[in-house]
């Protein structure tokens, strides 16, 4: 483990601040602190070698396949980080003038439309910074609606597929929480849905499609029975790559949604963020949506922020403004056949690497899938798990993928191949898994015992969470 | 693999639907805890917060501790009603403990019990390994 | 363009293998009433050329040169290190590390950004990154709620308005109440908490510097010391210039409990406001309370020291809806920018600190000698906020520093200025003599 502070030593510092040639203004000592023995004294060289090795201990997509279901880890095309880091826009000061960055606003306000069309809605924020962000600021919309219209309504439905955002944001806006359950064919239950559905439920949120790769066959029948009962229906659009071009969540029937806009629209995941999370909705919601929005008036765009019912803010700023040049700049460089084309790839991508492992392994829900599907470790020798697969898989080149997740399937493990995937990689990655499965009955030590050809071998989460060690002493 | 391997059902004992026994001392107190299957479900136990204060009253129902492995998380709920006479914070030290002890050194809070009847609601050691046997 | 990569006979191959005709028969679950032949009203596609002109045509329209403005978004010099190591595909391309094994270079990286904003902050802890600002704040506030289960929060005025407007709208969602000391001078009137504190108020947020760039001192209040001690509340302690946190005392000195806020100030450009990198640092009491990723020290089947994941049963994908928050995605790449730019500055931060007061002193002085008048003389960082002169000061027309009027009408005829290293003596002299000229002023 090469950690930055084990490499300072006094006076290797490359970094020189610029000499002030005007008067020293004293604060007094009572006010500043002395951090120098605080930071490590490093010389520029070694900070670049110390990132650059760390760097190669990484995986990332432009790698190899990283197959990890929901989380669309598709290519992120390079011109997207060519004009993001244009100064143009980077140096651009958030509270400067309407006037002075026309070029910005005028790429949020086409985003916005673009997204409208894309979903079919008719009022879109952009502001959430990352889907759980935009999650939380859909169900406040539903919280305001029904403050609006004086109903005393307490409950939202989720299903037990749903990932756990969903929950996290009904309870942060202090709803209470119904889950409904899955059939085994993987579509909710509508006959549970029906016995649940009553004046206290306020919404339902659906994924679509689901977690588990299936698109729920149900849904418009769901639609009208939250309709019906003056409920409203969230659309988790998490899983938009799978539809994206072909279907509308508008014609789905959903009166609220949010996409990902780090997973859908190819902008690159960070190791973890940033991404954006915008939020489309019907126009009965529009007014709720939150604030500054961007209006264009006489060829003019402005921020404005004075809307009586709206939510208020959510977000610093106007949000991750960054994020969506780069969604921008994909949606124009695909346009609608593009799209479509991505959403008609996933799912081709999909089915075919699930044919070629369904006699292979489990696969606990017998459908064909969306952009996405589920098998597990059942058949496997006692004692190997989805846990061991997807640590070897690591030894193949190959990510592992969302494993445990979602928790209606046991030991489930999620794959999602994406559109930017070929045939032959496709292929490869089945032989992976079939290798595997053979090693497992063959081998099993090697499969147990799994990563060997990764940069550290397993790491050990139990000690890390029984003896949490959050900081370099 | 030993197949009996977290599924140690221990005579004596009560159990309820969510995995949680009580054990009756004879002289009106009892011990609660969590089942074998419990700790083996969870997995290696990282961590284990008490909610339940000593000298409080509490209900059959009520949640008395969070349990954590590395990949999971379960509230504990007690079994039966009564007055906190002791915690075992010895488990929240060494939380471990719950995994290779559950039945004994692992107990999670001493009990006196309001109503020794509660008790004959619970499954017997049979009726829980049938319950465990039907999928738990 | 397109990114796809199957050719009419692979398509045909493995629609084969699957068992079907037509791609179409893949989307049988749909209603087939709402598929689309195509999109209606979107732009037809463009190639990566044209894409980059109609882009490069936008960013010129910014043109945006507004000068001495901070608010809560700062420039401050990049070091060329900083941009390099973040482009790497390897740290930018990767997703959340939840395989250990292959995910080291972000562990690390965040595991230093952890380790500098504790010590920088004096905290026990810090998480892998917030949002922004204000979302930290207002998850720092609900992190608090949950731990002393009490639902009413007072928050100084003198916080950044847009961090208590988020914060209001999540304490409406939430369901916590939020009440506001008021000013004195331009500090926080630190005497009016005991009358706002009752039995059901557990924290005091602050900032500091604060909205007005001044230096709050929590610490020298002994009032509030007692009662804080008293009433057992959590000082929640927000920075927006997080530059401070290198030449000024820390917020652990000045009794914070929780410290959150803003690190964009280290190696993030100020991006129209986002992507920001909001960041949450508490006392070890909360340690598994803090809501978002937690990266921590283990061992690998060698033996080795490794980083990884860790205390995810705080997090949403374990506790659902008992989660310490619903956060999934945070800012990870700008922590790694973070980690860089703290490792490139190191020892100098404080120094870079001292310029950027020197800088903004000398703003500041330059200004009263302009016909500015001041408003109180608390000490501050690199931000500070003025009276303008007798006959007004149209910040628009001068194309220089913040007009605080929207959110303080009783600072409507005063402007907000900040100065960093980025600002030469020169470029002051120069703002000063179009003052002088008059051509600023209403």
């Amino acid at each position: 483990m090469e950690i930055i502070f084990n490499k300072s030593k006094k006076g290797k510092n490359s970094y020189a601040v610029p000499q002030w040639k005007g008067k020293d203004y004293q604060l007094d000592g009572r006010y500043t602190g002395n951090t120098s023995l605080l930071l490590p004294d490093v010389g520029e060289s070694e900070l670049v070698r110390h990132y650059v090795n760390l760097s190669k201990k990484n995986f990332c997509v432009d790698e190899n396949m990283y197959p990890l279901g929901s989380c669309t880890m598709k290519y992120n095309p390079k011109i997207n980080e060519k004009l993001a880091s244009d100064p143009g826009f980077t140096s651009l000061h958030p509270h400067c003038d309407c006037e002075s960055s026309q070029g910005a606003l005028k790429i949020i306000y086409e985003l916005e439309e673009y997204l409208k069309k894309i979903t079919g809605m008719k009022g879109v924020t952009l502001l959430p910074a990352a889907g759980s962000h935009g999650e939380l600021t859909g169900v406040m919309l539903i919280k305001k609606h029904f403050e609006k219209t004086g109903e005393n309504r307490d409950t939202i439905i989720i299903p037990d597929s749903a990932h756990g955002t969903n929950p996290a944001s009904v309870a942060m806006c202090g709803f209470k929480l119904k889950e409904v359950k899955s059939t085994p064919e993987g579509d909710v239950d509508i006959k549970s849905l029906e016995g649940m559905i009553d004046k206290n439920t306020a919404g339902m949120m659906l994924t679509s499609p689901g977690t588990t790769g299936l698109f729920d066959r149900n849904i418009k029948k769901i639609a009208k029975m939250l309709h019906d009962n003056g409920s409203l229906f969230y659309g988790d659009g998490a899983n938009l790559n799978a539809t994206l071009g072909k279907a509308r969540f508008a014609d789905m029937g959903f009166d609220i949604m949010h996409m990902n806009l780090h997973k859908t629209f190819s902008t690159p995941h960070g190791g973890g963020g940033p991404g954006a999370g915008p939020v489309a909705v019907v126009e009965s919601m529009v007014k709720y949506l939150p604030v500054p929005r961007v209006v264009k008036k006489g060829g003019q765009y402005s921020f404005e922020t004075d809307f009586p019912d709206t939510i208020g803010r959510i977000h610093s700023f106007a949000g991750n403004f960054l994020i969506y040049l780069r969604a921008y700049v994909y949606i124009r460089l695909l346009g609608a056949s593009g799209l479509k084309d991505v959403s008609e790839t996933a799912v081709l991508n999909a089915n075919y690497l699930l044919a070629l492992l369904k006699d292979e392994y489990n696969w606990p829900i017998k459908r064909r899938c969306m952009h996405e599907f589920i098998i597990n470790d059942k058949g496997f020798p006692s004692g190997i798990t989805t846990d061991h697969i997807s640590k070897r898989i690591l030894d193949y080149g190959f990510h592992a993928p969302t494993v445990f997740f979602p928790l209606i399937v046991e030991h489930s493990m999620m794959i999602e191949p994406t559109e930017t995937e070929n045939r032959e990689t496709l292929e490869k990655f089945a032989d992976v898994m079939i290798t595997i499965k053979k090693e497992a009955f063959e081998t099993p030590a090697i499969v147990l015992d799994a990563p060997h050809n990764t940069p550290i071998r397993r790491a050990d989460v139990v000690q890390a969470a029984r003896t949490p060690v959050l900081k370099w002493e | 693999m030993d197949a009996n391997k977290g599924r140690e059902v221990k005579e004596g004992y009560r159990y309820t639907d969510k995995h949680e026994w009580v054990k009756a001392e004879g002289n009106g107190t009892a011990l609660c805890g969590i089942s074998d299957f419990a700790q083996n479900s969870l997995g290696d136990i990282v961590y284990v917060e008490l909610s339940a204060e000593s000298g409080s009253d509490i209900s059959g129902g009520d949640v008395i501790a969070v349990v954590e492995s590395a990949k999971a998380a379960s509230d504990v709920y007690s079994p039966v009603s009564g007055k906190v006479l002791e915690i075992n914070s010895a488990i929240e030290d060494s939380p471990e403990t719950v995994n290779k002890s559950p039945y004994d050194e692992g107990w999670f809070i001493k009990l006196e019990l309001a109503d020794t009847a509660e008790l004959e609601k619970l499954m017997t050691p049979a009726q829980y390994t049938d319950f465990l046997a039907a999928g738990g | 363009m397109k990114y796809t990569l199957l050719n009419n006979d692979d398509k045909a191959l493995m629609l084969k293998k699957i068992g079907v005709s037509k791609i179409d028969d893949l989307f049988a679950d749909l209603p087939q009433d709402i598929l689309l032949d195509k999109l209606d009203g979107l732009p037809e596609p463009v190639s990566e050329m044209e894409i980059h002109d109609i882009l490069k045509s936008e960013s010129c329209k910014n043109c945006s040169s507004r000068m001495f403005l901070g608010a809560g978004a700062y420039n401050h010099y990049i070091p060329a290190v900083v941009d390099d190591i973040a482009s790497r595909s390897e740290f930018y391309t990767a997703y959340t590390p939840y395989q250990p094994e292959v995910s080291q270079g972000t562990l690390t990286a965040v595991f230093e950004f952890q380790t500098y904003m504790c010590r920088l902050t004096g905290m026990d802890v810090t998480n892998a990154s917030m949002y922004d600002g204000a979302t930290s704040l207002a998850e720092a506030v609900m992190m608090s709620a949950r731990s002393s289960r009490k639902d009413k929060v007072l928050v100084s005025r003198a916080v950044n308005p847009i961090y208590r407007e988020v914060l209001s709208t999540y304490a409406w969602a939430a369901g916590l109440k939020v009440a506001e000391i008021p000013l004195k001078g331009l500090t926080t009137d630190f005497s009016a908490v005991k009358k706002l504190c009752d039995d059901e108020t557990g924290a005091v947020v602050i900032q500091s510097p604060n909205f007005f760039g001044c230096i709050e001192e929590p610490d020298a209040e002994s009032g509030f010391t007692a009662l804080k001690e008293e009433k057992k509340l959590d000082l929640i302690y927000t920075v927006t210039e997080a530059l401070s946190l290198g030449f000024l005392k820390s917020p652990a000195e000045r009794g914070a409990d929780i410290v959150c806020g803003e690190a964009q100030s280290f190696g993030s450009p100020v991006s129209f406001g986002g992507p920001m990198l909001g960041f949450i640092s508490a006392k070890e009491r909360f340690t598994r309370k803090i809501p978002g990723r937690l990266i921590g020290l283990t061992v690998d089947s060698d033996g080795n020291k490794v980083f990884a994941l860790t205390l995810q049963a705080r997090e949403q994908h374990i506790r659902r809806e008992k989660a310490t928050s619903n956060i999934c995605s945070n800012e990870g790449i700008l922590a790694v920018k973070a980690a860089v730019y703290l490792g490139a500055a190191g020892p100098q931060l404080g120094k870079l600190g001292k310029l950027n007061h020197n800088t903004a002193s000398y703003l500041r002085e330059s200004l009263l000698s302009a016909g500015f008048s001041s408003i109180s003389d608390e000490p501050f960082f690199n931000e500070f906020m003025l009276r303008n002169g007798k006959s007004g000061f149209d910040s628009a027309a001068a194309g220089a520093g913040f007009d605080p009027g929207k959110y303080y009408p009783e600072f409507r005829d005063c402007t907000l200025f900040c100065a960093t290293e980025t600002d030469t003596m020169q470029s002051i002299d120069n703002f000063i003599e179009k003052i002088k000229s008059g051509s600023v002023w209403k």
